[in-house]
Formats: structure tokens, sequence, C-alpha cells
């Protein structure tokens, strides 16, 4: 019988990727939020993303829920492992959730939770980063169970990380707001996608190079075959990406910068499940080794089969409905 | 501030207040959700505008509780793995895929359609419109079903094995799922869920009427809540009953705490009404009891014999006073909706209903009674099972994440910090909301000239009423 871990393991990956690139960009929106100009322009950024943040954030939920249903091992190291970034990114995540109902709620304190939502959401992305960067550096795990210290996942590679991450996201979030909004607003955040744009490829340049020096092991996976070949395609992936970029910036187009954002943070997603391939946990930790039993894998995959293209049928429509320009004055508030 | 807990007693009490927080917001969403899609349904089929200002009004108010469920929600999902993990690294083969489900076929079903529910009835249409409504009640409610058997397999394990590493195993997916206090406890909390939310309706309905007996929305909210109380508190009792001899039956030690029963009663054990569980001497100090009258609830015989938690090897007992109290405040509360429901069908049939001042200020009283007796029996049900996470298999002591107790001691100091700060705004925003009558325009502002800009006051007071692109 195939293995049903790897079919596992594929779905976790796409559940997190899904994860990255949506709640990404809104939480890349809650990044830019202070750089509005004005209280109707804040309105706008919110409004583009109020009616699906929720249904963004829940692919969160299913890369934790699956994570503890079919690689419970992982889940039960991962998470000790990362008490405290997953700890502080569920309590900024809490501020910038709540801040989209809260702010049309009050005047007096609509500056507090204008700040809780940028605060939150930086945070949030920041500690994304940070438990990414500790990832790759690796975790240790003795009688299956994490058997690190409480600062394993602090390091100057984890920081950078972290800020790639907010860089990320940002650049995210501005050519997100490029479709969906006009005028002065989207002018601005053409001029900030080309610098954020710049500094997200700096970042992946940075992280790529020092990524083998975390652990020799990654290197012998990219410059060894089969791996050999993706590093041959994948710095030109990189690069048509990033002309894809440039040139939807450069002429102005509403959709093509976005879908050039997520095109590149697709291609460094594939390149972290390189490096990690076939553990699920660096460095030491196997897909295989973490799975739950086959019965467990099966009955869940049975209904991730029928219900994941419903999801994704009807996350897309909720897409379509809120689709165009946003309209600052629309809203139920 | 928690020097003298061990990693163990504040990981317990970090999971009990972020839990206990959460729950009040399924609580009230689970009820609220099935409201506004009864609300929209009516207002389709009678176009009696009262529906639809009813269902603008607990829409928002809905937004809000249900936007603080989500995140405290999230925290849940992962704190089994922060705190818990050695009970994630034995337990999740078979209550992962459970709570799999649980996102797969409820949370994105509520999140995908809340957005359209909220904000698109003029994008998509009343028909479309309708069926997001009906799909975010559903997925509350498939939430609850799955989260549930979640629950109720930790506390009735079935249909499992244990394999050769200690980790809990499928073997009968049936069994797991619906395994012996699952419907029981679906049954129970689906209808506190209902009570909960008629009593806040009931509550906000009654404030508005003795404010202004002349307004109809408050009038027709009040009205539904209290049928609503009428019908369902008495199944709920009767729910509850069943519920408690299945636990008899699955969980002894958890009733005798509950009883009180520290000593077995060969003939006839009596019903404890009041006093104070002394753990210590093993026994119920200024007991005020009814004899036998126990034995007649759980086993329908006055004389029948009931076992005692000195029948339970001590190191087993639950921690038998809170589970004591917390129970009879479940019960007591339980009554009271009863009653409340009952005098309100008597003013209903002499015309009063909204006549007096009595009757809607014992509405507002009990408008969050329904949280109050909600938590009562989470906790009588949660700390009842002590000390065990996998009932009589895996202890508590032994489900630990290998966290050090500062770590834990701050991550819980962070928690009760944030939770009081924004939950407590939350509450407040909400409250402050419900003080409004139903037909306001732009609930939670303050009244007067301060607008966002671009935005004229005629088309806020339309907004919620007229299409508009």
């Amino acid at each position: 019988m195939f293995e049903l871990s790897f079919i596992w393991a594929g779905i976790i990956a796409f559940a997190v990727l899904t994860y990255v690139i949506l709640d990404g960009f809104d939480l890349g929106v809650g990044i830019l939020f202070p750089f509005a100009k004005g209280e109707k322009e804040r309105s706008t950024m919110m409004n583009s993303i109020a009616p699906i943040w929720d249904g963004n954030e829940t692919w969160l939920v299913l890369g934790g829920g699956g994570l503890f249903a079919v690689f419970p091992l992982a889940y039960a190291v991962v998470m000790p492992a990362l008490y405290m970034p997953i700890t502080l990114m569920l309590l900024a995540l809490i501020f910038r959730g709540v801040a989209f109902e809260y702010r049309w709620r009050t005047v007096r304190w609509k500056r507090v939770w204008d700040v809780a939502f940028f605060g939150g959401s930086l945070l949030a992305a920041f500690m994304q980063g940070i438990a990414l960067g500790a990832l790759v550096q690796g975790v240790e795990v003795a009688n299956r169970a994490y058997a690190g210290g409480w600062w394993d996942w602090l390091s100057l590679f984890s920081i950078l990380t972290g800020f790639a991450v907010v860089v990320g996201y940002a650049l995210l979030g501005a050519t997100w707001l490029i479709l969906k909004t006009e005028g002065p607003l989207q002018e601005q955040m053409q001029r900030y996608a080309y610098w954020l744009a710049a500094g997200t490829l700096a970042f992946i340049g940075l992280v790529s190079v020092l990524t083998p020096f975390q652990d020799p092991v990654y290197f012998q996976r990219w410059f060894n075959l089969p791996g050999s070949v993706l590093s041959a395609i994948m710095p030109a992936a990189l690069i048509a990406a990033t002309f894809a970029l440039y040139s939807g910036l450069k002429t102005k187009k509403d959709a093509q910068p976005f879908l050039a954002a997520l095109s590149l943070f697709v291609l460094c997603f594939i390149g972290i499940g390189i490096s990690f391939y076939p553990n699920i946990i660096p460095p030491s930790l196997t897909i295989v080794e973490a799975a739950a039993p086959d019965s467990s894998l099966l009955f869940a995959l049975v209904g991730t089969v029928v219900l994941v293209p419903l999801i994704l049928a009807y996350t897309a429509y909720a897409y379509w409905v809120f689709r165009g320009k946003v309209n600052p004055d629309e809203g139920y508030h | 501030m928690f020097e003298n807990l061990s990693a163990e007693m504040l990981a317990r009490v970090q999971f009990a207040f972020t839990i206990s927080f959460h729950i009040i917001f399924p609580a009230f969403s689970i009820g609220l959700a099935s409201y506004l899609a009864v609300l929209n349904a009516l207002w389709l089929k009678t176009n009696d505008e009262i529906y639809l200002t009813l269902f603008n009004y607990w829409k928002k108010i809905f937004a809000v509780a249900f936007g603080m469920g989500v995140v405290s929600g999230i925290v849940m999902s992962y704190q089994f793995g922060t705190n818990w993990s050695v009970f994630a690294d034995k337990t999740g083969p078979i209550l992962g895929p459970l709570m799999a489900y649980e996102v797969l076929s409820a949370f994105f079903l509520e999140a995908g359609f809340l957005g359209i529910m909220l904000f698109g009835r003029e994008r998509v249409g009343n028909g479309l419109h309708m069926f997001a409504t009906a799909m975010v009640a559903f997925g509350t409610l498939m939430s609850a079903t799955w989260i549930l058997s979640v629950n109720s397999w930790m506390q009735t394990p079935a249909g499992y094995s244990i394999n050769d590493i200690g980790q809990f195993v499928p073997e009968d997916w049936w069994l797991i799922v619906f395994n012996p206090s699952f419907p029981y406890r679906l049954v129970h909390m689906v209808l506190a869920a209902y009570l909960t939310t008629a009593l806040v309706v009931g509550g906000v309905g009654a404030l508005h009427i003795l404010r202004n007996r002349k307004d109809a929305s408050a009038r027709r909210m009040f009205s539904m809540a209290m049928w609503m109380l009428v019908l369902v508190a008495p199944i709920q009792i009767f729910a509850g009953d069943l519920h408690g001899l299945n636990t008899l039956e699955h969980q002894p030690a958890k009733v005798m705490a509950m009883e009180g029963h520290f000593e077995s009663h060969p003939d006839g054990a009596p019903l404890i009404l009041f006093g104070m569980p002394n753990s210590k001497e093993q026994r119920v100090d200024y007991a005020i009891e009814i004899p036998k009258l126990s034995s007649l609830i759980l086993k329908h015989d006055l004389n029948a014999p009931l076992a005692g938690l000195d029948t339970i090897p001590k190191a087993d007992h639950p921690p038998v006073a809170i589970v004591f109290w917390s129970f009879r405040v479940m019960v007591g509360l339980g009554f009271a909706m009863l009653g409340l429901g009952i005098w309100s069908l008597w003013r209903r049939f002499r015309g009063t209903l909204y006549e007096g001042a009595w009757l809607q200020r014992a509405a507002i009283v009990m408008g969050p009674m329904g949280f109050v007796a909600v938590l009562a029996g989470w906790v009588t049900t949660e700390v009842g099972r002590q000390p065990f996470t996998v009932y009589g298999l895996l202890r508590t002591s032994d489900s630990l994440a290998p966290i050090a107790a500062p770590a834990v001691a701050a991550s819980l100091t962070a928690f009760i910090i944030v939770y009081f700060f924004v939950f407590g705004a939350g509450t407040f925003y909400l409250l402050r909301m419900m003080n409004k009558p139903a037909g306001t325009a732009h609930l939670g502002l303050r009244d007067g000239p301060i607008r966002s800009a671009g935005i004229t006051p005629v088309m806020q007071s339309n907004s919620d009423n007229q299409p508009k692109a």
C-alpha cells in the first residue's frame, strides 16, 4: 500500500502554505496599517480583508489540528520546543483578530485597537518567522519528547527569518492592496511594493545562503541528485517571478504583482520542503516516524479528500463575492 | 504570583482559564447563529420589518462574540501540544482526526460563509444570503458535535486499543465517535447554548421593554426568548437527568462527588441539598439532606444501595467540594430558568406579558445566568473526571508537557492579562450594543457628529436596510 504518511505530509504542507499566503497578505495589511494617510484609508485597508480574514486564519487551525491528527509526535515535539514564540503568536493573533470588530465599536479607543491591529499583525508575523528559523535550525528530540532548552528557538538566524517573514508579508499585503484599492492608497502601495520586494529578495538570498550552515545535511540535499535539479530550476523560477513582479508594478497592473509575490512565497516554501524532506522536524524526526497509525491516517483522509475541495470551492466563492475594488463606504458597521 | 505552584498545577490552571473564557463565546454563538437563521427566514417569509431589524441588530452582536470565540479557540487548538504534549502524542491518533474533522466540516464552513452573512446580502441576494446564514448556524452545530465527541471520548473512552509505545490507537471509529457519553453530552450542551442565548435575548428585550413599552422589536425578542425557555428548559432538565444517569454508569466517582456521598449507603442514599464537603475528614459538614431521595433519583428506587467514595482509592478521588458546589449552581440555575419560563407562560395567557415590571426585571437578572450555568456544568464534568485526562487510563499528571514551571507561569500571567483586557473590552462593547434599542443605526458608536470621513449620517442610517453597491 502506498505510504499514507507521505500523502499526509503533502496535505499538511498544503495547509500550511495556504495559511502562509492567505493570512500572509492579511497580516501584511496589518503591518502596513500605520502607514495609511488617514482614517478613510485605514477603513479601506481593513475592509479589504474584513470578510475573509477569519477563513484565512482557519488554515492555521487546520495546520495545528492536522498535525495533531496525523503527526501527533511531531505536534507533541514542536509545540513545547516553540512554546514561547507560539504563545506570543497566539496572543498577538488575539489582539489583531478582535480589532476587526472592536475598532468600529468605540470612538475613544479606536486608536487603541488600531495599534492592536498593527502590533498584533507584526508580532504574529515575526513569531511565525522565528518559528520557521528555529525549525530549520533543528529541534532536539529524545524519548518521544522535546529535549532542548527554553531559549533554543532564539538565535541570530531565527531573528533573521523573523524579519524576513515580516517584510515578505508586508510585500503580500502591499500587492493585495494594489489589487483591491485605487487612487492615492494604491499609488502609495505601488511605491512601497518596490522596496518591499527588494527587501524580500535580499532576505531570501541571505536565508538561503545561511541555511546550509545550520546543518550540513541541507547542503547535501541541494547539491546532490535529485535536489540539484531543483537547485538549478529554483533560482531561474525566482528570477522569473521577480521579473513578473517588477513588470507588473512598472506597468501598473492590478493583479500581476500580487500573483507574482504569491509565487515567490510558493517557491520559498518548496525550497523549505526540499530542505526538510524526509524529515518532518529537522534534524532527526522523519515523516514516517511521526505519523499516526494508518487507521487514523485513512479515517482522516477520507474526509479530507471530500471536504478540502469543497472548502476551496466555497472559499473561492467568498473571494468572488467580494471581488473588485473596495468601497470605503461599504461595510455593515 | 505563582511561585508555590507546580508546573502541572500551573498548566491545569492555564488550560482551565483559557477554556473557560473560550466556552463562553461558543455557548452564545451556537444559539445566536441558529436564532439569526430563524430571524432571517421569518423576515423572508413574512416580510415583517421587525424580523429584519432584529436580524441586523443581533448580527452585529454576533460578529463581535464570534470574533472573540475564534481567537480564543485558536489558542485551544495549540494548547494540547504546548502544555499537554504527552497527552497529544498518546491520544493524537484518536482525538486528532476528530478535531481535524471539526476544522474541515465546521470551522471552514463558519468562516467561509460568515463574511457573506455579515457583509454580503446586497451582493448575493436574499436566497444565497439565507443559505450562508444557515451554513454558519449549521457550522456552529457541527463544531459542537465534533468537539463534544472528543471530550466525551476522554470521559468514556471506547473503540480503542493501546499499542506498544503507549498510544491509544483506533479500532472502531463508530464506537469512538459515538462513545457512551457523547449523545447525552451533545444534547445537554446544545440545549444549554440555546438556553443561554434565549436568556440573553430575553434579558435585552426585557431591558428595552422597561424603557419603552411600545418598542415592537423589544417585545418580539422578549416573546421569542420566553417561548424558547418554556420549551427548552424542561427538555434540558430531562436531558440533564439522563446525562447524570449515564455518568453514574460510566464515571461513578464523579456522581459521588456531585452528590457529596463520601460514604456508601447500602439501603437508600440521602439527597444532600446543601452542606460543606470536607475531603480531609471524608464527610459533608452541616448537611441538609432528604433521606433516600438520591437513590430515588439515580436508581428510581428508595432503598437502592449507592456506593460512596469510600469504595474508590483515595488517589482517584476528584476534588469533591468544587464538583459538589458547581453541580448545585448549575441545577439551581436550571430550575430558575424553568421558573422564569413558567412565569412568562402564565403572564402570556393572561395577556400581560409586556406589562408590569417584575417579570422583565427577573429576565434581566437571568440574562447572564446561562453562562454561569454552562461554566458550572463544565466545571462539574471536567473537575469531576480528575485525576484523569483519559478516564481511568491516563492520569493528568502523566499527560504533561516537559515545560518548566517558570515558563508556564509566564505564559499563564500573559494569558490572564491579555484575556481580561481584550475580552473585558469586548464584553463591554457587547453590553453597550445591547444597551441600545434594536433600531439603532450605528450600534456602539457615540451618537453625535463624530463620523468617519466620507460617510454621511443619512447613508449611515440607511446602511443596514437598503441595498448599496
